[in-house]
Formats: C-alpha cells, sequence, structure tokens
C-alpha cells in the first residue's frame, strides 16, 4: 500500500485535523447537555405542582457567595492552563489548586443548603415535587462538579509529584473544558432553580 | 492469506493454548475484534429475541390459544422489544461501524481504542443484567421474574405498585448501561471520523458510510441522552421515593412518554441510518457505476436526522394532545418522508443504467427499497391523526414498525453480512445458500407482516396474550405465524451458512466484489494494523483510481 495514483503535480498541501481529545470532550458536553435539558424540562414543568409544601419561595435562599467562587473557578482553570502552556509548571500548580479550593467550596455550599432542607425544613426527595425535581437537577450537576473535582485532584497529585508540563498542554486543556461545561450548566441550574422557579 | 506476515501471525494463533486466544479477545482494544465481538454478541440476543417472537406466534396461532400464560405472554413482548433494540440493532450495527469506519477512512484505529472496548463490555454487562432478571427479578417479593411492563414501561405500570420485585429495575439498569455503552461508542465514532481520516480524505470524499455514522452517532448524542436521563428518574422514583411520574403526588406519566418518545423515534433513525449506510455502499458496487447525487445524499440524511428530532410525539396522538401540537407533529411527521424519498430515488438512479449484479448482497438491497419504500408509507399515512387514532395500538402498528426494522433493516444488515463477510474471515459466504436465505426470508416476511397490517385494520390489538374466535381474524393469525416460522428457519439457515462458510468458504482474496472503498485495499481479514503505510486518497473511489490509472476519479472532481 503505497500512495494511490493521485496525479497531482505540486506537492498534497498540509493535512490538518481536529484533535481527538477535544472533538471527543465537545461530544460528550452534547450529550451531557441533552441529559441536563431534559432534567430542566422537568423541574420546569413541575414548577408549583407539588401538592404540598415545603415550596420554593419559602425555603430557598440564593446561594450567590458559592456561586461566586465557582464562576471563577472556570478563570483560575484558564489561567493554569496557560501558565502550563508556557511551561511554568509552579504558578500552573498555585491555579489549578485554587481551582480545586473553590470547586471544593461551591460542593460545601451545596451540602450547607441540603443540610439545612433536610434538618430545618424537612424537604427530602421523597417530600413532594419539588424536593424530587429539587434535589436531582442540583444533585445531577453536584455529582459532575465532584466527578470534575476527581479528576483536577488527580492532575494535582501527578502535578505535585513533578509529572505534568508543557507536553500535557493539550490533555489539561481538553479537562478544563468539562470543568467550563460545568459552570455552564449551573448557571442555567441557577437561573432555573433560583430565579424563575421561585 | 498472500502476505507472509499475515501468515506468520495466523501461525502463532493456532500454536497457542485456547486460554491465551480467549484472553487476547476479552482485553482486546483492537477496533476489528471489538467490532466483531459486537456483531457475535448481538446475534446471541436476536436468536433469543428471535425464540421471544415466535413464542408470541406461537400463542397468537390460533383463538383461546394456551401455549404460555398471560403473565409470560406479557414478559414474552417485553423482552422481545427490549432485546432486540437495545441489545441487537444497536451493537450490530456499532459492531460493523467499529469494524468499518477505521478500514474505510484510512485510519489504524478508532480514536479512543480502549474507550471502545469499555463500550462494548458496558453494553455486553447490560445484555447479561436484563437476562438475570429471569433469575433475580423476583426480588424479595415473590412477585414476577422478567420485566412485563412492555417496551415503553409507561408510567404507572413501572411504578413500585405495579411492578414491584426487582424485574424493572433490571429493566432500568440494563437500558441505563447499554445507553452509556451506546453514548461511548458514538462519541469515539464521531472522533474516528473527523480526526483520524488519512491523507487526502476529506469530508467531500469520505465514503457515504462514514458520513452516515458520522450523522447517525450524532444522533445517538442528543437522541438516547435523554432516555438515560429519563431512566436516572425512573430510578430516583423507584428507590428514592421520588415523584417524577406518580401521578398520586401530582407528577405526570404524560412527561415519561413524552421523555421516551424523544429518546424512541430519533432511535428508529439512529437504526436505520447504518441501513442507509450499507445500501449506499452496496448498490454502487453491483450495479457497477458511482453513487448517484453523493452531495444530496449526505444532505439528506442530515435534514432527516435533524427533522426526526422534531416527530416523537406521533406515538402519542390517542392521548389528548391539543390540535397544534397534533398538527405539528403530523407535519413534521410528513415532513420526514422527504429527504427519505430523495434517497430511494438515489439509489434507484444509482442502479439505472447500470450493469446489475444480482449476488445475495444486491438481492438483499434491493428487497430493501421495496420493502422500506412500503413501510414509510403506511408510516405516512398514520401522521393523518385522525387515522392514527383509529389504528394506535393495534396490530396494523405493529405491522408497520416491523416492517421498517425487519423489512428495511435486518434486510440491509443481511446484505452487509453478505457483503462484508468475505473481508472479515477471508472466505466467501455460500453464494447457493444465500440465495435459499434470500427467498426464505422474502417469502416469510411478506407471509408475517403484509398479512398482519389486515387483523389491525380490522380491530385487533396489540398485546393481547388471546382473543374470540369469529372476530375474522383466525386464519389471518395462523398464516401470521407460518411466516414466523418461515423466516425462523430462514434465520437458522444464514446462521448455517456463516458458520460453514468460515471454514468451507471459497478464499475470497482481497477484493472479491471488485468495489473501489479502502477496506479492499487490504487483505482479507485486515491485519491487526490494517495498513502497512497510511494510504493517500484523491478521489471519493480511491481503489478505482488505482485500478484506471488511465482514467482516475480524481481527474473529474
Amino acid at each position: 500500500m503505497t500512495t494511490f495514483a493521485a496525479p497531482l503535480a505540486e506537492r498534497p498541501p498540509a493535512w490538518n485535523l481536529p484533535d481527538r481529545g477535544r472533538v471527543g470532550m465537545a461530544c460528550l458536553i452534547v450529550a451531557e447537555s441533552a441529559i441536563f435539558t431534559i432534567f430542566v424540562v422537568a423541574y420546569l414543568f413541575y414548577v408549583g405542582k407539588s401538592l404540598s409544601g415545603p415550596t420554593p419561595r419559602d425555603v430557598l435562599e440564593t446561594p450567590i457567595f458559592y456561586t461566586i467562587c465557582l464562576l471563577s473557578s472556570s478563570l483560575t482553570i484558564h489561567l493554569a492552563a496557560r501558565f502550563l502552556e508556557r511551561g511554568e509548571s509552579r504558578t500552573f500548580l498555585i491555579w489549578w489548586l485554587l481551582t480545586i479550593v473553590l470547586g471544593g467550596l461551591f460542593m460545601y455550599g451545596t451540602g450547607q443548603e441540603w443540610y439545612r432542607l433536610i434538618y430545618e425544613h424537612g424537604l427530602t426527595i421523597s417530600t413532594n415535587l419539588f424536593g424530587t425535581t429539587y434535589y436531582s437537577l442540583v444533585g445531577l450537576h453536584a455529582s459532575h462538579v465532584t466527578a470534575g473535582l476527581v479528576m483536577l485532584c488527580t492532575v494535582l497529585v501527578f502535578g505535585l509529584a513533578g509529572r505534568v508540563g508543557r507536553s500535557h498542554s493539550r490533555r489539561i486543556d481538553v479537562l478544563s473544558l468539562y470543568w467550563h461545561f460545568v459552570d455552564a450548566v449551573w448557571v442555567i441550574v441557577f437561573t432555573v432553580v433560583y430565579v424563575i422557579g421561585r | 492469506m498472500s502476505s507472509p506476515a499475515t501468515a506468520i501471525r495466523q501461525t502463532e494463533v493456532l500454536d497457542q493454548p485456547w486460554v491465551e486466544t480467549l484472553h487476547q479477545w476479552v482485553t482486546t482494544v483492537d477496533h476489528k475484534r471489538v467490532g466483531i465481538l459486537y456483531i457475535l454478541y448481538a446475534l446471541v440476543f436476536l436468536v433469543i429475541g428471535g425464540i421471544e417472537a415466535v413464542t408470541i406466534r406461537i400463542q397468537l396461532m390460533s383463538p383461546h390459544n394456551d401455549f404460555v400464560s398471560p403473565q409470560v405472554f406479557n414478559r414474552m413482548f417485553t423482552m422481545h422489544g427490549t432485546t432486540m433494540i437495545f441489545f441487537v440493532a444497536m451493537p450490530i450495527l456499532f459492531g460493523f461501524g467499529n469494524y468499518l469506519v477505521p478500514l474505510m477512512i484510512g485510519a489504524r484505529d478508532m480514536a479512543f481504542p480502549r474507550l471502545n472496548a469499555f463500550s462494548f463490555w458496558l453494553s455486553a454487562l447490560s445484555g447479561f443484567l436484563l437476562y438475570f432478571s429471569f433469575l433475580g427479578g423476583s426480588g424479595l417479593y415473590g412477585a414476577g421474574s422478567a420485566p412485563d411492563m412492555g417496551w415503553w414501561a409507561y408510567a404507572p405500570l413501572a411504578a413500585r405498585a405495579f411492578s414491584p420485585g426487582s424485574s424493572a429495575d433490571y429493566w432500568t439498569i440494563a437500558v441505563l448501561v447499554s445507553g452509556f455503552g451506546s453514548i461511548g461508542t458514538a462519541v469515539n465514532l464521531i472522533a474516528t471520523i473527523l480526526c483520524m481520516r488519512c491523507p487526502g480524505m476529506t469530508l467531500g470524499r469520505m465514503p457515504l458510510l462514514s458520513w452516515l455514522y458520522l450523522t447517525m452517532s450524532g444522533l445517538a448524542l442528543i437522541g438516547i441522552t435523554p432516555l438515560s436521563a429519563a431512566q436516572l428518574m425512573l430510578l430516583v422514583d423507584r428507590y428514592l421515593g421520588g415523584h417524577f411520574f406518580d401521578t398520586q403526588a401530582g407528577g405526570s406519566a404524560t412527561l415519561w412518554m413524552h421523555f421516551f418518545w424523544i429518546f424512541g423515534h430519533p432511535e428508529v433513525y439512529i437504526l436505520v441510518i447504518p441501513a442507509f449506510a450499507f445500501i449506499s455502499e452496496i448498490i454502487p458496487v453491483f450495479s457497477r457505476k458511482p453513487i448517484f447525487g453523493y452531495p444530496v445524499m449526505v444532505a439528506a440524511t442530515v435534514c432527516i436526522a435533524f427533522v426526526s428530532m422534531s416527530v416523537w410525539a406521533h406515538h402519542m396522538f390517542t392521548i389528548g394532545m391539543n390540535s397544534y401540537a397534533n398538527s405539528f407533529f403530523a407535519i413534521t411527521t410528513m415532513a420526514v418522508g422527504v429527504p427519505t424519498g430523495i434517497k430511494i430515488f438515489n439509489w434507484l438512479g444509482t442502479m439505472w443504467g447500470g450493469r446489475i449484479q444480482f449476488k445475495t448482497p444486491m438481492l438483499f438491497s434491493i428487497a430493501f427499497l421495496f420493502q422500506f419504500l412500503i413501510a414509510g408509507l403506511t408510516g405516512i399515512i398514520q401522521a393523518a391523526v385522525p387515522f392514527d387514532w383509529q389504528l394506535s395500538l393495534s396490530y396494523f402498528v405493529v405491522a408497520h414498525f416491523h416492517y421498517v426494522i425487519v423489512g428495511g433493516i435486518l434486510f440491509a444488515l443481511f446484505a452487509a453480512f453478505y457483503y462484508w463477510y468475505p473481508k472479515v474471515t477471508g472466505r466467501m459466504l455460500s453464494e447457493r445458500l444465500g440465495k435459499l436465505h434470500f427467498w426464505l426470508f422474502v417469502i416469510g416476511f411478506h407471509l408475517c407482516f403484509d398479512v398482519m397490517h389486515i387483523p389491525g385494520l380490522l380491530g385487533m390489538p396489540r398485546r393481547i396474550y388471546t382473543y374470540e374466535p369469529g372476530r375474522g381474524w383466525d386464519t389471518l393469525n395462523l398464516i401470521v405465524t407460518i411466516g414466523a416460522f418461515i423466516q425462523g428457519i430462514a434465520v437458522l439457515v444464514f446462521l448455517w451458512n456463516l458458520i460453514v462458510s468460515c471454514w468451507k468458504g471459497a478464499e475470497a482474496g482481497n477484493d472479491p466484489w471488485d468495489a473501489w472503498t479502502l477496506e479492499w485495499s487490504v487483505s482479507s481479514p485486515p491485519p491487526a494494523y490494517n495498513f502497512a503505510s497510511i494510504p493517500r486518497v484523491a478521489s471519493r473511489r480511491p481503489l478505482w483510481d488505482r485500478k484506471h490509472p488511465e482514467d482516475p476519479d480524481s481527474r473529474y472532481e
């Protein structure tokens, strides 16, 4: 199998194809978006249809601080990736650690909120339709944040061992694409649950 | 088996103990082996699902029959539907995609080989889970064994109160896990097609099969995931006491229907687009002409994928939607027939004026054209809402979608088996057994599914385990059952052909059909690395260019 009889006079043009990691992650994001869409539709469909309390208006408090934490972690992971691209591994690690701390803070905030809802207001997943849809949607997002944090921590461990360098820049980019997606989903979940849903 | 490298590999395989061979197959990440695993796995389930179908048909052969109990009958149609869609059609189509796409685009493997193997084993696990329900489905309640709620699992049938025990859980988790496997393979196929093409293989020069698999995978990403989401909700309902589909707490049973069919209708196109892909490769080769209207074929496929996402509620006309929704879904359903019609015209245009060779793959392809057309037409007439009100949930609908799935998809699959079997095994399938298989299957198919429309029109509902004599359904049902048996025999002939030809078939050589796509440029079976050196292509028919250097296609593109 050598070249096929291609009657090309000049040298063939350069052959550039998209990076498979980015394409794969983009596909995963499309698929995940469809899953979130269904949960968001279910949430909106059931807004105000609970037969008993508590209602969102009674018990929900807008988690502004933790939202700022999560959204700013998009910025920090972006900076981390850029520093890695330039080969500055130490600065990369600092920003990467900050990303994990911000993501962890967000998860702590979610835990706090759930604790308050369960123990102070008696709202569980089986209480009413609001409970079912709220815990499912927020929980689905939180599970994605958790998965992201596990991956971020794995990179951190390798980074502390000095095994993450400039050559891994493209893989780090793929991971940060996922993290941006998780943040973008939170914007939607936040709007649906804390703005429209009340 | 001409090159010395292959011969050496072959002796190595023969010398090693069988445990070693098994270990290699289980741990393989080679796209060809994963593809074969997918196909073998699907064939096993094809036999199981076929036995369930025959059980259903024996029970309905005559009025007041008591071959199986009503409970067993319900399990049979539930398991038949679930098995055939999720554990036969999906894996077999992904198997062909896995095997063919890298070879056709000049790549050495898929973009993510390990994800590929992982997706297959997820699918394998899910099939095992579903069938484990026969043993473990009773749970602690001593009720039910296999799931018996129909393959739609409509609320409230799937709720704890109506599906006690664990059978519905096995169904839910099996379908969820198989969905994850499908998403993994879809991601992989897209990444492979976009990122692994050999030099010169621009998107406009890809074989149509790659284009159609790209479209199908894109559709799978947004078509299968809604079902995964709905299954998660069902699990929340069943395990955590949620109320998504619990009408007692204000939940909606209709919402499940919407979620299920938002998956369910694109799924039909996820299954049929690969069938189109096989036909688009086979018809040109056996008509000795390049495909007619390549860009239009691509555009029509992408158009089908888009429109198919907005037709789902035509499965739900009888639930009482408002007239705007009814009109919208009736119009979109009729609209999806337009690009499909374009494709049929293009296949006919390819055959027109060609020197047609009536080999077995071509016979199945021609039968596909006729039957898929009829299946589409009975679909279009059901898009008319009042007509659907009359026929919904009747045997007319059962006949219609079996016409699509058996008359369309399965016929295309048989064509693909006869066409690519020489590449996979290095041996030709027996043409004599192939023709026997074809004619038996055509006769059985038409006896079964043509006739099945009539009891539907006469008012026979689907999913009934028996019926009263004297309604005019008796003889018709007997004929349908006879047709089912003939198809069963035909499938046995096919399986026999697959097994026997593996040892006794004629040597295939690299290119038995004088075809034009890259997979025929390598040995049969292809070496593990596919291409010794990555090919460079300059047209849509690279092998034509090589065989006819005096008049290559690249001169005209």
